[in-house]
């Protein structure tokens, strides 16, 4: 069995277990959640509490009366036809939902990458190639200081000072309501303006790490003979940077990126929930302090999906991408 | 010792790591939480309150000194819990062999890949968490996973060598060689870990009780915060600056001296890592 394979039945297997657990402990909730639920319909469409029960029963796909097999068949039949539940508090399916969020988390989390991958190539190659320089110690301390420091701690501070303190940008939203949505430069100019701080929080937080694995990848390439070779046949210092030291380097930090990509939808929750930026992790967190357990389910069930397959795809590209790592090992 | 007082970060992390010691031990009894006067709500620093008041007029510092002592409990007791699993899943992994060791791996496998930090959140919603043992049961089972790896391969090695072959043709029995052959030679690993796992702790602690999913003790830094900014807005109150500031920095002084200490702790274990400064 190749290694391709073993790895792909591992996060399948990965992604059953936990969707199984998360099965489990939610349908043993103390108390009943359809209870509430029921309660708030009869508040307000003015039903008898039975109907009510019955219809909250039917949204959320199954009776708590049931044996619990039962409601597993249930709950896998609605997974295999790719419907991911129902969320109580916003009387809408999970996939509508996904559908709304994903596009803002995806779009935040590509380009947050996107900045912090590439100034942290460029700066760890640099302290890299001139180790002497006072750069160095900077970036160091510096990645020591982001590595210690809690991503939300960050996003806090600058909520407080950019978006409540100064004003410079908004606290909520990913785009004012007034604004149509379209491809116009005043809808673009708004929703960057409003995801600007999540962004930057992202950015802060992770330039440092790729500065640091960028230098230490690049300080074991400046070591190889074809670094000495180019230095001998006289290129410019610019080209044996760019040409040999950065794209040698950058190869090991390929896979980090495909990790990170997965890491960081986890990592959503808190930021978009202080940004009130309304992503994946802002429903998520929505779910887990209204307890809205149909949400919770759907979106943790995606979000460990996207992060165990995207480790996956990690391993693949780092044996693509180094000939020297075979995956039949 | 010397090598220890010679690596600068490695002090400084000790000094912050001290200083919070003894705010979170004899602090509450120098700056006891009092009842809170609702009239002097959002106070900014004075004499009085050198950090403000909250939104009860409650004093931000004491809340501060107490919740050092709820943040710090739980993270102890989650990198304690985490520990003893490691220890023993990584031994008997490494002591066992064959089948048992590539289930025990395989699920360590899946751990690492679940993504942490929202499952805890889960399972402190749905258990609806009310003290600090189940809090840090919960948080440990997220956390033993990669040490219990690193274990394991450590007692690969070790079995190889002389003294446990010794031990074993001595007929020593299987608890002598657990206790006395291989767990002092992983323990100096272990303590390593033991200030990180608590540094993880910290940060996965505080952000559950900051979404108010483990309400159990209003002083904790994450609940504090979660009272800023979720519940009572006090993050628009321009008085209330220190109010918000203070959690958040509190966090950070901490985080960094737990990070200079087990990065100090591991240059002058690591002597591969001193001899490339």
């Amino acid at each position: 069995m190749t290694i391709i394979v073993k790895r792909l039945v591992l996060a399948i297997l990965t992604i059953t277990v936990a969707a199984l657990v998360t099965f489990i402990v939610i349908q043993n909730v103390p108390g009943d959640p359809l209870y509430e639920w029921a309660m708030d319909m009869v508040q307000t469409s003015g039903l008898d509490f039975e109907t009510a029960y019955k219809m909250a029963a039917q949204m959320y796909g199954y009776d708590p009366n049931q044996p619990l097999l039962d409601r597993l068949v249930t709950y896998v039949k609605r997974l295999l036809k790719g419907d991911l539940g129902y969320s109580m508090i916003y009387r809408a399916s999970v996939n509508q939902i996904i559908a709304k969020a994903l596009p803002w988390t995806a779009f935040v989390v590509s380009v947050s990458l996107l900045l912090s991958f590439s100034m942290g190539v460029i700066l760890g190659t640099l302290v890299a190639w001139k180790r002497r320089s006072i750069l160095d110690p900077l970036v160091t301390g510096y990645a020591s200081f982001t590595a210690a420091t809690p991503d939300y701690v960050t996003a806090m501070l600058l909520l407080l000072f950019f978006a409540i303190n100064l004003k410079w940008f908004p606290s909520k939203g990913a785009y004012d309501i007034g604004i149509e949505p379209g491809f116009s430069l005043a809808f673009i100019g708004n929703v960057l303006h409003h995801a600007a701080l999540p962004i930057l929080s992202y950015t802060l937080e992770a330039v440092g790490g790729w500065a640091l694995a960028m230098k230490g990848a690049a300080i074991s390439v400046l070591g190889e003979d074809y670094i000495m070779a180019a230095k001998a046949r006289g290129l410019k210092d610019q080209r044996i940077v760019t040409s040999y030291l950065a794209r040698n380097s950058i190869l090991p930090l390929i896979t980090g990126l495909a990790i990170s990509f997965g890491a960081m939808f986890g990592g959503s929750i808190l930021i978009e929930t202080i940004f009130n930026y309304p992503g994946m992790g802002w429903f998520f967190s929505q779910a887990l302090m209204r307890k809205d357990y149909g949400m919770m389910q759907g979106l943790f069930l995606l979000t460990i999906t996207a992060t165990i397959l995207a480790n996956f795809l990690a391993d693949i590209l780092y044996a693509k991408l180094d000939p020297r790592v075979r995956l039949e090992r | 010792m010397r090598t220890l007082l010679r690596n600068r970060r490695a002090v400084a992390g000790a000094v912050i790591l001290i200083l919070y010691f003894f705010m979170a031990t004899v602090g509450p009894i120098l700056v006891p939480l009092k009842e809170g006067e609702p009239w002097k709500a959002f106070r900014p620093p004075s004499w009085e309150h050198p950090l403000g008041t909250d939104y009860m007029g409650r004093d931000v510092l004491a809340q501060i000194v107490q919740g050092s002592r709820d943040v710090l409990f739980v993270a102890f007791l989650a990198a304690l819990f985490a520990i003893l699993i490691a220890i023993s899943l990584g031994i008997i992994a490494g002591l066992k062999g064959g089948f048992t060791d590539q289930i025990l791996m395989t699920f360590v496998n899946m751990m690492l890949t679940i993504p942490h930090l929202p499952v805890m959140m889960i399972l402190a919603a749905v258990f609806r968490v009310k003290d600090p043992f189940s809090f840090a049961l919960i948080l440990a089972f997220w956390m033993w996973a990669g040490l219990a790896r690193a274990i394991r391969s450590q007692v690969l090695s070790l079995r190889e060598r002389e003294f446990i072959e010794a031990a074993k043709l001595l007929k020593l029995g299987t608890a002598h060689i657990v206790f006395k052959e291989i767990l002092p030679n992983v323990m100096p690993y272990v303590a390593i870990n033991f200030v990180s796992m608590m540094r993880g702790a910290i940060v996965s602690s505080v952000a559950i009780m900051f979404l108010g999913l483990a309400p159990f003790s209003a002083t904790n830094w994450g609940m504090m915060l979660n009272m800023a900014t979720i519940q009572t807005g006090a993050i628009y109150i321009p008085q209330a600056l220190s109010y918000v500031l203070s959690p958040l920095l509190a966090i950070m002084l901490l985080q960094l001296g737990g990070y200079f200490f087990a990065h100090g702790l591991e240059e002058i274990f690591n002597p591969r890592l001193r001899a490339h400064e």
